[in-house]
Parts: C-alpha cells; sequence; structure tokens
C-alpha cells in the first residue's frame, strides 16, 4: 500500500469545517438508505414490480434493495387489500421491525379499504398500525408511488411524522391536447410509405 | 335432451321432486331436502353427472322456508347439466338447519359444503370436517345472510382510536369517487345530490 501523499490547502472561510444538526444528517442519511419490506397481497402488486423494474428505477432514490425479513427494514410497503384475517399478520411483521420505521400505504385498498366495504376487510391499514404515506390509485401508477415515496423522503429529512397523501395528478389523456402532450391523431403517412 | 333428465327424476322420486323448470337450457330441479343425498345420488349413478360444478346457498329473507341450497351437476361423458335445489329453514332460522352432505359422492362437496355452512349456517350432516372455510373460527355468525348487518366487522386486532393516532381515522378526500370508489357505501362530504 502506497502512502497517501496529497495534501489539500483550503483557504479564509473554507478552512476545514461544517456545521449541522445530528438530526438533519441522519434524516438525510437515512432518506437515501430505505431498505423496504414489500408486504403483497393483491392486484397492485404487480405495479409494485413495475416500479421496482428498471424502467422506473428506484435506485435513484435509494430505496432499490428490498429485505425479506422484517428485521433488516426500515420501511414498510403494504401493498393491496388487507383482510381481517390478515391483520393479526401484518401488526406483527410492523412488531417486528427496528426503529426507525416507516409504513406506506400503496393503493386505495391498503389506504382505506377501497371499494371493499364489508365484513371481510380492514378499512384502511390506519386502523392497525401508524401510517406516513398513503398513496390513492386502483391501483396507484408507479409515478404516484414515486411521488409517495419522494413525499416520505421529504419528511423523513424533516422529521415530520403526520401522515402526507399523495394528490391525484391529472391524467394528461382528459386534458387534450395540451402543450403537444398527447398526440391522439394517427401518424400521417409519409411518401414512399407502403399503404 | 335435458329435459329428459328432468322427466328421470320425476319418474323415479315422484313427489319428493316439488317443482321443476327448464329455461334457456338450464335445467332445475327442487327436491325434498329430506331426499337430497337420494336424489343426489340418483344422479351420480344413474345419471352419471361425475361432476359437482358447484354447491353452494341463497338466502331469501322473504320467503318460507327460507334458505336455498344448490348443486350443480354436469356428467362429462353425457355432457349433460342439471341444477339441483332444496329449501330448507324457517323464516326466523330457529334451531339447526340441516341438509345431508354429499361429500361422499363427491369428494370436492367438502370444501364447497364447508363455505356454505360459513356463509349461511347451514349444517351438513354427515359432513366428515364441518369447520369454518374463508372466516376465521372466532367470526361469530354467518355473514352472507341477508339479516348480518352490513357495517358489521370482527376485527382480530385491536383498532387503534382516533386519540391514539391523533388523527381521523375514516380518511375523506382525495378518496373520493375518482379513486375507484364510487360505489362504495359510504358518503363523503361535497358529494351527495351531484352524483
Amino acid at each position: 500500500m502506497g502512502e497517501v501523499t496529497r495534501q489539500v490547502t483550503l483557504e479564509g472561510s473554507q478552512t476545514g469545517f461544517a456545521t449541522t444538526r445530528l438530526d438533519a444528517l441522519l434524516g438525510w442519511a437515512r432518506k437515501y438508505s430505505l431498505f423496504q419490506y414489500p408486504f403483497v397481497t393483491a392486484c397492485c402488486g404487480m405495479e409494485f414490480m413495475a416500479l421496482a423494474s428498471p424502467r422506473f428505477d428506484m435506485a435513484r432514490f435509494g430505496a432499490e434493495a428490498p429485505r425479506f425479513s422484517p428485521r433488516q427494514a426500515d420501511l414498510l410497503w403494504v401493498v393491496g387489500t388487507i383482510s381481517q384475517r390478515q391483520a393479526p399478520v401484518l401488526r406483527r411483521i410492523y412488531e417486528q421491525m427496528m426503529e426507525p420505521k416507516w409504513v406506506l400505504a400503496f393503493g386505495t385498498c391498503a389506504s382505506s379499504g377501497g371499494f371493499y366495504d364489508n365484513y371481510t376487510t380492514v378499512a384502511g391499514i390506519d386502523k392497525i398500525i401508524p401510517t406516513d404515506v398513503y398513496v390513492p390509485g386502483c391501483p396507484p401508477r408507479p409515478e404516484a408511488v414515486i411521488d409517495g415515496l419522494l413525499l416520505l423522503q421529504d419528511k423523513i429529512a424533516t422529521g415530520d411524522r403526520t401522515p402526507g397523501i399523495v394528490k391525484p395528478r391529472e391524467d394528461p389523456a382528459s386534458i387534450g391536447n395540451v402543450n403537444g402532450l398527447v398526440q391522439l391523431q394517427k401518424k400521417k403517412a409519409a411518401k414512399g410509405d407502403r399503404p | 335432451m335435458s329435459e329428459r333428465i328432468l322427466e328421470k327424476l320425476k319418474t323415479r322420486f315422484g313427489t319428493a321432486i316439488f317443482e321443476t323448470h327448464s329455461q334457456f337450457g338450464d335445467d332445475t330441479a327442487v327436491v325434498d331436502p329430506a331426499k337430497w343425498h337420494e336424489v343426489m345420488t340418483f344422479c351420480r349413478t344413474e345419471l352419471e353427472c361425475d361432476m359437482l360444478t358447484d354447491l353452494c346457498g341463497v338466502d331469501y329473507p322473504d320467503r318460507e322456508p327460507r334458505l336455498e341450497v344448490v348443486a350443480h351437476l354436469y356428467s362429462i361423458a353425457k355432457r349433460h347439466h342439471v341444477r339441483v335445489k332444496a329449501r330448507i329453514g324457517d323464516r326466523e332460522l330457529e334451531g339447526d338447519v340441516e341438509i345431508d352432505s354429499v361429500a361422499n359422492i363427491w369428494p370436492t362437496a367438502n370444501w364447497l359444503e364447508r363455505e356454505t355452512f360459513d356463509m349461511f349456517g347451514i349444517k351438513f350432516k354427515g359432513h366428515p370436517d364441518l369447520r369454518r372455510l374463508l372466516m376465521y373460527p372466532e367470526f361469530v355468525g354467518h355473514p352472507l345472510r341477508k339479516d348480518y348487518p352490513a357495517q358489521k366487522t370482527q376485527p382480530l386486532v385491536e383498532y387503534r382510536t382516533e386519540e391514539e393516532a391523533g388523527l381521523p381515522l375514516d380518511k375523506q378526500l382525495p378518496f373520493g369517487p375518482d379513486e375507484g370508489m364510487s360505489f362504495g357505501r359510504k358518503v363523503f362530504p361535497g358529494e351527495g345530490e351531484a352524483s
């Protein structure tokens, strides 16, 4: 091993220290190293698979590593409908996670029970466990979930534990052809194209 | 062809067949519940209905007898269907509502009868293992009976209170009609006549 001989010279106000608060530093570190535990129970799981795929690339946000043991995870994704029969399992998984831990309700069913307004479904996981971010949608688009993830990162950075809801955005297709966003017309055939 | 099946049933059992009807290629026989097992054995052996497609219950709260057990039979060799019904239980469903089990004729009836017992409380005499199939053992009552309260849930985990959670747990907007809940029973403020 060679000796490190490079010397850095700083001048004026740059001489060698920076100030921050410890909680801000911890928050900054935590928000980019979310280890997730996907608790997938229903059709939202398909959208979760899309989200976890390279196309949406959750690694950009430091949340690409799923852990299949709750003891190693700090973000619980509740993806799908939770039935009364499953509720004890979900509670137990949550209790097995180490502090600090966060919960994201993925989709309308996990957030509020959705249209399963009946004897067998838990009307929202916050009836059982504290929830940090709700992502409505049936199922939510991966973009909406990424919005939820960013919202959660903001909350982690500021230490805010009040629940947040991802607001639905307007569907570009319902707006029509604004700013060239949606091109619904057929492409005109160029000369030489086969009919 | 299939009306001949009803004829066979009628000539064999006579007055134990209460009524029959044929519509759109479906043949139905309503039989005496006391002769249920006998009729089903006949269907299996003489009519060669080797497949029990479904067995379920129906609750008609205004009728007397109130509950109905419906079996859908199919013959793979002869390619004919027949639907057999039996009506049991008085208006108040006092005492045990019982009918013979057919699990010794078609093994698949085992779970179908367990489901019917779970949902309607119909007891199948001679069933090898009559336990709840879908609901948990702690569940009280039978949810598909029309007198089961629509809003009633029986949580296995104690729900968090709103004081404990520090926020209203009955979530409102944006979990509205545009989030896939337009056919739920919940009414949100600001909706109502408009929808």
